[in-house]
């Protein structure tokens, strides 16, 4: 029973507005779906979302220097990096203070090495000074200015100063200005010279190669997931398997096979010399630059747009093909404007799928992508496993995420997310 | 009625088979004719082979053997989208992902018709079916019997002169089945369209057709208009098939002057009308309507032929009664009699006389 009250909104029996009891009605559905869900939730928590978290924080944390050098960072908070000059006594009594307690625990490197990602150079002031530090009587053995001068003269550049009092506080945004191939100028951020821009390059390739390797995805898949899906169920499943196979060989198994297709003495190029096609001194270079990034890229992902493709289309029933031809549509017709509009939601599914696992990947570009066919995520291992600089990683992670977030949303404003069907 | 020579013949089967594997038949040497403006329906029990009918001649399979002619043209080589049959499918068919007022322009676009006679169309098609208001939503906005009407109108809109609906009502409930079963024929009836109507529910065959096609295994077991077909079937696959009926085996004893002496199994004798028995010796079942037995003395038509029986069981349906009798050994026979004021509602165990005329009385194959 319902009842309408004088300003039009629906009572229910209880005499309550129908809208309230129903939003009751439905939080105790909600809170009920929760609570099942919750294992899952705790565990994707935990998995997922803080080590995101934890990247996110690295991408900006620097309190390595404001915790291994707490006296300089105090001392050095007057010290005016425009005045051309090292700071005065006070800043080096500071020094010697702390890192005689850093050399102790042997943490003075690391402050080196950290400051050293910002001003090539300093980790061996600080490796040097460190060692001298630690027989130096603190109390009485001053000034310190000409001693630290003495162990090496680096100390009295106004520029060393300048970067230990930049990454002093304890959040920077260095390693994101990094990322972008800027620096922290004397006023403000400036473009790194041109011979150290690398990351807007990188940034700007990943993109484009993901982009194509998609497209190539479409092309190829679409017609695939066509016959898998209208042909009969026993056919289709054999044809399924030898879509799925590449899942079962190794990523490296895979990659290395395009290495011997595609090098200057492998199969394509034999072939085509052989032909006559390629004189065998023009042999075509298609392996370690973009070329084969994107063909082996291509031939990894493709499951990845066949299978919602797949799965998309199978729901499309043949009756609605007949009913367009039946009305006077063309075969064409038909499939422009009935069968290919219901794939759409297959398509766009994929299409995030493959874009977003190739805006990632790392191994196929590394070993066929030369040095013109690296993707930004090999940069980002270099910074994790060679130069250690999770900082920087971090950050170039972070700007990955939230371009893959920015794209996902333009998707949504464009084709619209509900558009997109993994079956 | 029209028959397989006929000149004015609009829709022609003719010696059509059919089969998908190459080892079954499922139409064997089907022959049929329609004149313009004919409402047929084929009516049969399911995977009889009459959706196979309706795609050879929408164009969707293709004749294993035979001719099918439009018009007096052999459409066996015209593709589905050149045919301009319009067709009603099973599960409508909508598009989903358009409007209703996109999905009943569609024909019209693709026959390239300008903007505003599509418009014009389009609204027209809609106000056939009362569906005026709905142009903007789409297809998953609406109920079973709005969708169905809708796909009525997408079949319509571009006047095509031959109509197929593959059961087309299958879907919806009672009511609003027979309001539509009314409006279809109506609006046929109407537009002068001709249509093949595919269903198994033998009431909306009856109530809609100007023809009834009853399919068997392939074969076309009886055409003929609805009252003949109830009235005289021709074999007691139609006798069976179509409206309720009791069946009585037996042998021919003789045949005399279009009389069949009939022995039941039990040995009763009785007299029927021989329909496709034609010696003494073949074996036979005797099909009388429940609505043609009567039991009642005074009204025993003059010359009926009488049998014993056992009343079993008595039910009560409102407008009519039904009653099951023990019958020549068999318990399966019923009678119905309407509810009126005078009629002897009769009791489980009492022994009584029934009787019908010979002519209501079919004998036909075993
Ligand atoms: N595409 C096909 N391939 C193989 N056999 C088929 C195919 N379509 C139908 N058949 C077979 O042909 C026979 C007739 O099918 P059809 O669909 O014409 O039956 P129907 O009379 O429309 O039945 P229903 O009332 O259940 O719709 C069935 O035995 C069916 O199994
Ligand atoms: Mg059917």
């Amino acid at each position: 029973m319902s009842d309408t009250t004088q300003n039009g909104s629906v009572l229910a029996a209880d005499g309550t507005p129908l809208k309230r009891s129903l939003a009751r009605a439905l939080r105790r559905q909600k809170i009920r779906a929760l609570l099942l869900i919750a294992p899952l939730l705790l565990f994707v928590m935990l998995t997922f979302i803080m080590p995101i978290g934890d990247m996110l924080f690295r991408s900006v944390e620097n309190d390595i220097v404001s915790k291994t050098l707490p006296r300089t960072v105090v001392a050095l908070r007057d010290w005016d990096a425009n005045s051309g000059e090292a700071p005065g006594e006070e800043v080096f009594t500071a020094l010697a203070a702390d890192l005689q307690i850093a050399a102790e625990a042997k943490l003075h490197t690391r402050v080196g090495s950290r400051l050293n990602y910002e001003t090539p150079g300093i980790s061996s002031l600080f490796r040097k000074a460190g060692r001298k530090v630690k027989k130096w009587d603190v109390e009485n053995d001053g000034p310190f200015k000409e001693q630290f001068l003495e162990i090496h003269k680096g100390w009295g550049d106004p520029d060393v100063w300048r970067t230990i009092q930049t990454y002093s506080p304890k959040f920077t945004n260095g390693y994101f200005l990094n990322a972008a191939d800027l620096q922290k100028g004397a006023d403000g951020p400036e473009w790194r010279p041109e011979d150290e821009q690398i990351y807007w390059l990188l940034f700007k390739r990943t993109m484009f190669m993901s982009m194509v390797i998609t497209i190539s995805c479409i092309v190829l898949a679409y017609p695939v997931a066509w016959i898998l899906a209208n042909l009969p169920a026993r056919s289709a499943n054999l044809l399924m398997i030898l879509v799925l196979l590449p899942f079962w060989t190794s990523l490296l198994v895979r990659t290395s096979a395009w290495k011997v297709m595609l090098q200057q003495q492998g199969v394509i190029n034999e072939t085509l010399v052989w032909l006559g096609l390629v004189a065998d001194d023009a042999r075509l270079v298609m392996i370690n630059n973009q070329f084969g990034t994107i063909v082996a890229m291509t031939h990894i992902l493709l499951p990845f747009m066949i299978l919602p493709m797949y799965s998309v289309m199978q729901t499309i029933q043949p009756t609605y093909l007949r009913a367009a031809k039946s009305l006077g549509a063309t075969n064409w017709t038909a499939f422009w404007r009935v069968y290919f509009p219901q794939s759409i939601p297959g398509i766009g599914a994929g299409s995030i799928l493959v874009f977003i696992l190739s805006i990632g990947y790392y191994i196929t570009p590394e070993l066929v992508g030369g040095t013109k066919g690296v993707f930004i995520s090999n940069r980002i291992a270099f910074h994790i496993s060679s130069s250690l600089n999770w900082g920087l990683a971090a950050a170039l992670g972070a700007i990955l995420l939230a371009v893959v977030l920015v794209l996902y949303w333009a998707y949504d404003k464009i084709v619209g997310i509900d558009n997109v069907k993994l079956g | 009625m029209a028959d397989a020579s006929n000149h004015d013949a609009f829709v022609e089967f003719e010696r059509v088979q059919k089969s998908y594997d190459g080892e079954n038949l499922v139409v064997k040497d089907l022959n049929l004719s329609m004149p313009k403006g004919e409402f047929l329906t084929m009516l049969g029990p399911s995977g009889s082979g009459k959706t196979t009918c309706l795609m050879m001649l929408a164009g969707f399979e293709t004749a294993t053997h035979g001719d099918i002619r439009l018009g007096g043209t052999s459409i066996n080589n015209i593709p589905p989208h050149k045919r301009g049959i319009g067709m009603v499918f099973q599960n409508y068919a909508l598009f989903p992902h358009m409007t209703i007022a996109e999905n009943l322009s569609f024909p019209l676009e693709v026959r390239k018709l300008g903007k505003s006679e599509r418009e014009e169309k389009v609204m027209r098609a809609l106000d056939m079916v009362e569906m005026g208001a709905f142009g903007g939503r789409r297809p998953a906005q609406l109920s079973g019997g709005q969708q169905q009407r809708i796909a009525l109108a997408r079949a319509l809109v571009f006047e095509p002169e031959l109509v197929l609906m593959d059961e087309p009502l299958g879907a919806l409930d009672k009511q609003l089945r027979e309001k539509m079963q009314f409006e279809i024929t109506h609006l046929a009836h109407r537009l002068g369209i001709t249509v093949v109507y595919v269903t198994h529910d033998q009431t909306e065959a009856l109530t809609m057709s100007d023809r009834v096609a009853v399919f068997e295994d392939g074969r076309i077991q009886q055409l003929a208009p609805p009252d003949k077909l109830y009235e005289e079937p021709q074999n007691s696959f139609v006798a069976q098939f179509i409206g309720e009926n009791n069946t009585l085996e037996g042998v021919v004893k003789e045949i005399n002057d279009g009389v069949a002496l009939v022995q039941l199994d039990n040995g009763d004798l009785i007299d029927a009308k021989p329909i496709n028995v034609s010696q003494p010796g073949e074996r036979t079942r005797v099909s009388i309507r429940p609505e043609r037995v009567e039991f009642n003395k005074d009204r025993m038509p003059e010359g009926a032929h009488t049998l014993k029986a056992e009343v079993m069981e008595f039910i009560y349906m409102g407008d009519i009664f039904r009653t099951r009798l023990r019958v020549a050994g068999k318990d399966d026979f019923f009678v119905k009699t309407r509810n009126a004021p005078d009629q002897v509602r009769l009791t489980p165990g009492q022994e009584i006389e029934i009787g019908w005329l010979a002519e209501d009385c079919r004998a036909l194959d075993a």
